[in-house]
């Protein structure tokens, strides 16, 4: 890009901001129609953790909508671990590539985003230029607006809800723990049949969060940074727990699947009778694309479970902001929302607030198809709050510490 | 070109007399310096400084033992350092023997080209793939313990026990084993024409011997001599592979180059400090495992020159080699059972345990893939094709300025050419990609291009230089005489009679392409897609269909390739027996 061009750009942005501060609708629109008629004929390189098929359909498909509507392609580079992208932004300004940077978009949240935002590499802020980002829930679903406690600020837009949730074959298993003090007499008599992924991938992670929120002496102190003495004291019983937790799980403790997906697998070979999820629907949706049998069952535990959203954000080097804005906006539209949320597509809950729709938008998300491993909005009960990132860093640390020999 | 270099090089030669006259070996070596010298010396460069602390970018101006310290105090480090060193030997030295062993027993009973078409699948596929087929193979819950389940196990669940990724790494060794065994077969047979094998054994049997102890006493020396090489290759890779590691090797700890890849690859950029360190240890083990392999070498051959020369009949060889031959035929039956249940995955709906077949079949996960697989598969036939047409334009112009200088120097172990193939990948790709950085070429084809490159050349030549060597002079001798340029002998004469080793080369050349990985992911910056990325990217994914799919592709591509190269040939020569390398 060129300072001329940059220079457009900038002035393009800000007078977007002003209309928006001033409130002149049409100047809006006309603004955004700027900003997409830019995107035109641009491609983006879409960074995303590719081991889930579904949402590299779904990737594939918003590809091809985008395409047919805005003229742009969509590139997704399939990552092993979204830590990946972060590396390379990374890499690149330290480079002093500031310009003509390799990621366009980059699916993220929690400690990924605050290491981005910390080290200014993302671009923004930018929702507020999305058009359909009124249509988003900022509310009702706070996780929104506030990633793992760090506020967003616009740097990043949300397009998915996740919140944990526990798979079991039915057909195998009569009864599933409902707390978390429940895992250990389930696991005593049902030893080896349950397994939680490796706690350096963010699934394994978050089992041990989901674990430290019930356990912690003062839940509240959570949602601030950890400091050397308060973690001592906080994580005190998840250790003594998760001491009697350990040997009762699959392969003694001593070996983890790598990722959610790993731990699905074992459950659709019969390894394992129960494991976790982040996403609600994701059994459902995998019980209706074969991945597991159709006596799967998914329920949340009775004090309420972990809730997180999944973010879409722009590097600050992207040589195609335009263009990327358009994608996220697309993924806010709410028919590709409703699309998003059928349980043959990807299964997420949206991120919307369904009352700010009009009847004809809502009758999308009432006409989806359903499923008895479908868990209703009620049996999801409450949505807790994710801790600060730096627990979850830690508690990595002082498990591999303490387990890794 | 040829005479500009000349005039170029006399004027230098005015200045230094003693520079010798420069010719097409000068060139084509001035050429592979840049191309394969530059990124490698750049890449050991860039990952030693981080290693000691010093990478300006995040702060570190000055030389320090810090990332040292953060490797050695890591937790799990002695083991991984364990795990590298244990299963990388241990691969290397059972390939080794059973590679021997095997082509002791079949050897007089098969004949070369139907061995080529029998492990041309293991040989093309790449190890990746190979790896999630073994990985579906060994599971409890996999193919094998469903054969006998429930009617002679009992199991209607899978058993409780390690068998992939097992703490000892034994399912990393049997992985490894699949992919060098053929190898390793490939190279003894060829080494094996250029021997008196028949004569030998009869002189032995007469005096007494068994065909095994000939076998081993007077014709295994031999070819060892000859394929020193490709064993040293084997053992750099064993020691410091990734791709197969993340899927097979166990990860908790994971192996030496496992950590150093996940931590080049975190987000926090203060890792690659360790990382560094990591990959520098990395080449150390490799450097010191080929030395210890070299004292190993002379210490077996003192004791078998000991064992030889003390003479001693009645000795049977035969039931120890038959047991390594047995264990090498299973190896060998993995191998082939891990591709086939990759395509079985990929034609599947459900498949539960313990059923032995698919419960429901479709073709729905293909018909589903064929959009996301187009531009994967674009990258990755176009990268094979550029990288392998310009490696074996080099290889081919650097043999023939060989013969037009009249030096025949044999492929010895520590020509510069083979050091890419010699050097553990994590110990330099992440420099080079700091070369590409500075260079604005990163994530470009160029630089994938480039580094797979650095890979194809070595393989290619490896291929080339023996069969080239082999041809008779006096066919050269012959057109000279008749009045043909060096050039129209090469063109007329040469390739025409190469044909076959020149197809197959390119074959391997393409196969080596399409397995790499990581530096695909390192040169393209992940933008570059290529099967393989897309298939070890998946398999994290859990839905083995959708990887049977990618890894399937990833198989039948190469395969494809190598099949081609040992049927063109015979097509092209379908009147001239020998040059259809029927003999």
């Amino acid at each position: 890009m060129t300072k001329t061009q940059r220079l457009t750009v900038l002035s393009v942005l800000t007078s977007a901001v002003m209309a928006l501060i001033s409130g002149f609708g049409t100047a809006h629109a006309d603004t955004w129609q700027d900003i997409a008629s830019r995107a035109r004929g641009k491609t983006v390189y879409w960074n995303a953790w590719g081991g889930d098929e579904r949402t590299n359909s779904f990737i594939d498909w918003v590809g091809q909508q985008v395409q047919a509507q805005y003229g742009i392609t969509v590139r997704q580079v399939k990552l092993s671990d979204t830590a990946e992208a972060v590396s390379r932004v990374a890499a690149e300004k330290t480079a002093g590539r500031d310009e003509a940077g390799s990621v366009d978009l980059i699916w993220i949240n929690g400690p990924n985003f605050l290491s981005m935002k910390d080290m200014h590499l993302l671009y923004g802020p930018f929702t507020q230029l999305l058009p359909n980002y009124r249509y988003v829930d900022t509310i009702g679903k706070l996780s929104n607006v506030t990633d793992f406690t760090i506020p967003v600020d616009g740097m990043e837009s949300p397009w998915r809800l996740a919140q944990v949730v526990f798979n079991y074959d039915s057909a195998r298993l009569k009864e599933a723990p409902r707390t978390i003090e429940d895992f250990v007499p389930w696991a005593k008599a049902h030893p080896g049949r349950f397994t939680h992924p490796d706690v350096r991938d963010f699934m394994g992670a978050t089992f041990l969060k989901q674990a430290l929120i019930e356990l912690a002496p003062d839940k509240k102190r959570l949602q601030q940074p950890a400091t050397d003495a308060d973690f001592a004291k906080e994580t005190a019983p998840l250790w003594t727990w998760y001491e009697k937790l350990k040997p009762l799980l699959w392969r003694r403790g001593e070996q983890f699947p790598a990722d959610g997906p790993a731990a699905r697998q074992l459950l659709s070979d019969g390894e394992i009778d129960l494991s976790m999820s982040f996403d609600p629907a994701e059994a459902a949706a995998a019980v209706e694309s074969g991945l597991l049998p159709d006596t799967i069952r998914t329920y949340t535990l009775s004090g309420g479970s972990i809730g997180n959203t999944s973010f879409v954000a722009i590097p600050y080097n992207s040589p195609h902001k335009e263009a990327a804005m358009v994608v996220a906006d697309f993924l806010l539209d709410p028919a590709t929302q409703a699309h998003a949320q059928d349980i043959r597509v990807l299964g997420s809950f949206t991120v919307l607030d369904l009352d700010k729709l009009s009847t004809q938008q809502r009758q999308l998300f009432a006409d989806l198809p359903t499923s008895p491993a479908l868990p209703t909005n009620a049996d999801l009960g409450s949505v807790l709050l994710e801790p600060h990132p730096s627990w979850m860093t830690r508690i990595t640390d002082e498990w591999m510490r303490r387990y890794v020999r | 070109m040829d005479a500009a270099i000349r005039q170029i090089g006399f004027r230098i030669r005015s200045l230094i007399p003693f520079l010798p006259k420069p010719n097409l070996r000068h060139a084509v070596g001035l050429v592979l310096l840049c191309v394969l010298g530059i990124p490698i010396a750049a890449g050991l460069i860039f990952t030693l400084l981080p290693a000691f602390g010093y990478l300006p970018s995040i702060g570190g101006h000055t030389l320090s033992l810090e990332p040292w310290r953060e490797l050695f105090s890591y937790p799990g480090f002695a083991t991984s350092l364990r795990i590298t060193v244990t299963t990388g030997l241990a691969a290397t030295v059972l390939a080794l023997i059973l590679s021997f062993s095997f082509c002791a027993v079949v050897h007089g009973r098969m004949r070369d080209r139907g061995a080529d078409g029998l492990l041309a699948p293991l040989l093309a596929a790449p190890h990746a793939a190979m790896a999630i087929g073994l990985a579906f193979l060994m599971a409890p819950s996999g193919w094998l313990i469903r054969l006998v389940s429930p009617w002679l196990t009992g199991y209607t669940v899978p058993p409780d026990i390690a068998t992939v990724q097992d703490p000892w790494g034994a399912a990393l060794v049997t992985g490894l084993l699949i992919k060098e065994l053929p190898f390793l077969l490939i190279v003894i047979l060829a080494a094996l024409n250029q021997i008196p094998v028949d004569q030998q054994m009869r002189a032995g049997r007469a005096l007494g011997y068994g065909q095994g102890i000939v076998w081993i006493k007077i014709i295994a020396p031999q070819v060892y001599a000859q394929i020193r090489l490709p064993v040293y290759v084997v053992l750099a890779y064993s020691l410091s592979v990734v791709d197969m590691a993340l899927i097979l090797a166990p990860s908790n700890p994971p192996p030496l180059s496992v950590v150093a890849f996940k931590w080049f690859m975190a987000p926090d950029v203060t890792r690659t400090l360790p990382a560094a360190a990591a990959a520098t240890l990395q080449l150390f083990v490799v450097a010191g495992a080929i030395g210890i392999w070299r004292l190993g070498e002379r210490g077996v051959a003192g004791l078998g020159l000991w064992w030889t020369t003390r003479g001693g009949r009645g000795v049977s060889g035969e039931p120890g080699l038959k047991l390594a031959a047995a264990l090498g035929t299973i190896i060998l039956s993995l191998g082939l059972g891990s591709l086939i249940a990759l395509a079985v995955w990929s034609l599947a709906w459900r498949w539960p345990f313990p059923d032995i077949l698919p419960s429901t079949w479709s073709l729905d996960i293909w018909s589903r893939q064929a959009h996301a697989l187009v531009w994967p598969l674009g990258n990755t036939v176009v990268l094979a094709a550029v990288t392998t047409g310009v490696a074996l334009l080099l290889a081919i112009a650097w043999l023939e300025a060989g013969d037009r200088t009249g030096r025949r120097d044999r492929a010895i172990p520590w020509h510069p050419v083979y050091i890419p193939i010699l050097l553990p990948q994590i110990a330099f790709l992440f420099g080079t990609q700091v070369l590409t950085l500075k260079l604005q070429l990163d994530g470009s084809f160029l630089a994938v291009a480039w580094a797979h490159f650095l890979f194809v050349f070595p393989y290619v030549l490896l291929a080339l230089a023996d069969p080239w060597k082999a041809l008779d002079p006096r066919y050269a001798r012959s057109a000279a005489a008749l009045g043909a340029s060096p050039t129209r002998t090469l063109i007329r004469i040469k390739l025409p009679i190469l044909l076959q080793p020149i197809a197959i080369a390119l074959a391997i050349g393409f196969a080596v392409s399409v397995a790499q990985y990581l530096p695909t992911l390192f040169a393209g910056g992940g933008r570059v897609a290529t099967l393989t990325t897309e298939a070890v990217a998946m398999a994290s994914g859990g839905d083995r269909r959708v990887v049977g799919v990618f890894a399937f592709m990833q198989t039948l591509l190469p395969l494809a390739v190598y099949l081609a190269a040992l049927v063109i040939p015979r097509i092209v020569f379908a009147n001239r027996q020998a040059l259809a390398g029927r003999t």
